[in-house]
């Protein structure tokens, strides 16, 4: 009987187990291979615009082409005059400021430092069709440059120095037959070319990015998922989600990965514990600036030099510019480890007119608040940019010069390279004081690092944090990482116990076969 | 004096010792690799062997414990003051001389006090120390908002640094241990005890 009994509950374990591990082959799809079907089915236009009898007739101009856009988007213009792409400012929080609206209307950069005064050139990115006399946004609609986001034909282009107006000689009735939602190209025309040239500024925003490789970024490659912009940037009535910070002060309306990919994306648990502190981007992008060149470092303390009276260009081997008379000295990077930062999504700004507090060691235009122990706070990497540029030492404020201007004598730097002037003329415009005095100060801008993600064989390996040679994380030292960190007291005073312990023993272990053998002797002998 | 074999190491408690042997020396090379000491499995493979050779120390630990109270055998443990001079001496001297033992191994009484009082020492002291912060270093939560959060630990520093100390006290235990096995009756005789589980003492009947 209790044999039989010891058989039946054996053999019921078995069936179990057979049982448990086949079924276990039906599982669930992962968040991955679901977004890799959602990704992989290409969604078609639902109109063919082409085919619209407003967009037959004959434009002369890109005003005209709005206003056949608006017969039928009739509700749009509102919507796209509210956003900050048309305002260039947003309604921010700053901790100690209160409610500020900040944007490239009124930010201070440490690039071409600001858009006052400079519209003119600046505005070649603003989402309008131009500039009124007095350097205000025209409140028309029919301004709104539809064209600069939704051309799919790839062949609209705004002109230089033409306040946002598009050039000449567009086949505009081609252009806007042809628009869609924005591809990476409409996007990227101002968001891969900020501060004056590609890759400048983000380091990873840049026109590799128009048709990527694998190894540039895993989402965007044409052989891969093949994603725009807006797949990850979801807008709804031209409000875009994610933002830059450096205007950006308050944590909301961001763009994540868990979005898509969940805050626990790895199989491995310990894995997605990290999660809790360390950013997705501070492992899965290396390195940033893969294919070209981005700008680390711009003193424009050495601007105005010139050669027989004119203004000139030095380039390095790499075809970097290292000096330009209008611009100064800079120093270029490719292939760039990261530096990382905590940030819990807020940040604070120096605004136009600000006082530099005397002996800071260096002005951050775009602090990014956080800490290992502010529970909000990730470990996330960033591209630092650091400028010598010029301020008023007896206002301690910085200077908005006036650079662009379209003829010499009008006192624009870019022109006339006089910098009391240009300072003069620059502070008048966005109505501050000026003492007469210029001094070139060292300031800092912090630039998140979130495109170019690598693909997984690439990521960041355990051992390149958890280190104690050059570690990843070297410059974070408010809380203790395994592998990197150690008491200097308990490591030695372990290694001496050790020791001591060793040769206590060998000593021990000597005497005692040195008077066996005395012994020995003595027996013998 | 006649010599008699005895089963000195039941068998569980063999199996034990050796496992547990195993198990210690894995876990303080993973463990120094970790420390950053230096490089051998790779740091994600050592943290992952260590997670487990630590899982396994503890269930063992706790057959252990269990074996040692349902068998009576912990009284074995229970530090006396009396003979520790004398066992302090032989080591110091005595072992020179060929002396005798200063106190008798037998079944009942397998330890000699300064081994009482170290493995007392290990058994409430150290291995508790080891194994609660290691369990505080798996189990550690990073400051966060989710969850309870008064179980929040605010740094791993503490817990780190204990368990360091811990694994420093049980190596140079291990290296002191490696060494007076071969303080026997013979070079080998307690090495033969601890895996044959028979000894030669005297037969004091």
């Amino acid at each position: 009987m209790k044999k039989i009994l010891a058989f039946v509950v054996v053999a019921s374990i078995i069936v179990a187990i057979i049982i448990g591990s086949l079924s276990s082959l039906d599982y669930e799809p992962t968040t991955l291979m679901k977004l890799k079907e959602k990704y992989s089915k290409k969604q078609k236009p639902k109109v063919d615009h082409s085919k619209f009898k407003e967009l037959q007739a004959k434009f002369e101009s890109a005003q005209e082409v709005t206003k056949a856009c608006e017969t039928c988007h009739n509700l749009t213009s509102a919507e796209v005059m509210e956003s900050s792409h048309w305002n260039w400012e947003r309604e921010e929080y700053i901790q100690g400021k209160g409610i500020v609206y900040l944007g490239k209307k009124n930010a201070i950069n440490n690039f071409c430092i600001g858009t006052k005064g400079n519209e003119q050139s600046c505005a070649k990115c603003h989402i309008g069709l131009g500039y009124d006399e007095q350097g205000n946004i025209y409140t028309d609609s029919t301004n709104i440059d539809c064209l600069v986001c939704h051309d799919n034909s790839e062949t609209y282009s705004k002109a230089a120095e033409k306040a946002g107006a598009p050039v000449e000689d567009l086949d505009l009735n081609l252009i806007a037959q042809s628009v869609g939602k924005p591809l990476r190209s409409n996007c990227g025309v101002c968001h891969f070319y900020g501060g004056g040239g590609n890759n400048v500024k983000h380091g990873h925003l840049e026109s590799a990015m128009n048709e990527p490789t694998k190894e540039i970024d895993m989402h965007m490659a044409a052989e891969g998922m093949n994603l725009q912009c807006v797949d990850c940037h979801l807008t709804e009535h031209h409000e875009i989600s994610g933002k830059l910070y450096s205007f950006a002060s308050s944590c909301t309306n961001r763009n994540t990965c868990d979005q898509c990919h969940t805050n626990a994306p790895h199989e491995k648990d310990l894995i997605n514990k990290h999660t809790l502190k360390v950013s997705c981007e501070a492992c899965h992008i290396p390195i940033y600036a893969k294919e070209n060149y981005t700008k680390l470092y711009w003193d424009w303390s050495s601007a105005g030099k010139l050669k027989n009276g004119k203004p000139y260009v030095e380039t390095d081997s790499a075809g970097n510019q290292t000096y330009l008379s209008i611009k100064g000295n800079f120093v270029w990077g490719k292939k760039l480890k990261p530096d990382y930062v905590w940030f819990n999504g807020t940040a604070s700004h120096y605004l136009l007119g600000d006082t530099i507090e005397e002996g800071a060691e260096d002005l951050v235009l775009n602090q990014l608040n956080g800490s290992y122990k502010d529970l909000e706070s990730k470990i996330v990497p960033v591209k630092i940019h650091i400028a010598k540029q010029p301020y008023d030492p007896v206002n301690k404020v910085l200077i908005q010069p006036r650079l662009y201007a379209e003829k010499e004598g009008e006192g624009a730097f870019w022109k006339d390279f006089d910098w009391q002037i240009a300072s003069k003329l620059g502070m008048e415009d966005v109505g501050l004081p000026f003492s007469g005095k210029i001094d070139f100060i060292e300031t800092k801008m912090f630039w998140l690092v979130n495109h170019m993600v690598s693909s997984k064989e690439e990521t960041v390996q355990c051992n390149e944090c958890h280190t104690r040679n050059d570690s990843r994380l070297a410059g974070l030292r408010d809380f203790y990482i395994p592998g990197r960190d150690y008491s200097r007291l308990v490591d030695t005073a372990g290694s001496w116990l050790l020791l001591l312990t060793f040769l206590g023993v060998a000593g021990h272990g000597a005497l005692r076969i040195i008077n066996s053998r005395k012994n020995k002797e003595v027996k013998n002998g | 004096m006649a010599k008699i074999l005895v089963e000195i190491y039941k068998p569980f408690e063999r199996f034990w010792h050796w496992m547990q042997a195993l198990l210690i020396f894995f876990l303080a090379f993973t463990g120094f690799e970790i420390h950053g000491f230096y490089t051998f499995f790779g740091f994600e493979n050592a943290v992952d062997y260590h997670n487990i050779a630590a899982y396994m120390l503890i269930i063992l630990i706790l057959f252990a414990i269990f074996w040692h109270f349902a068998t009576g055998e912990w009284k074995q443990y229970i530090p006396t003051l009396s003979n520790i001079k004398a066992q302090l001496d032989y080591y110091l001297f005595g072992i020179f001389k060929n002396a005798p033992h200063p106190t008798k191994k037998t079944a009942l009484s397998k330890l000699n006090p300064l081994q009482k009082l170290t493995y007392f020492g290990l058994k409430i002291l150290v291995i508790p120390v080891v194994v609660t912060t290691g369990l505080l270093y798996m189990f550690y939560r990073y400051p966060t908002k989710y969850g309870v959060r008064s179980l929040n630990i605010d740094s791993l520093e503490t817990i780190a640094i204990l368990h360091t100390i811990g694994a420093f006290l049980l190596l140079a235990f291990i290296i002191a241990h490696l060494y007076l096995i071969t303080t026997g009756d013979t070079v080998s005789s307690n090495l033969k005890a601890m895996l044959t589980g028979k000894e030669e003492i005297d037969d004091d009947e």
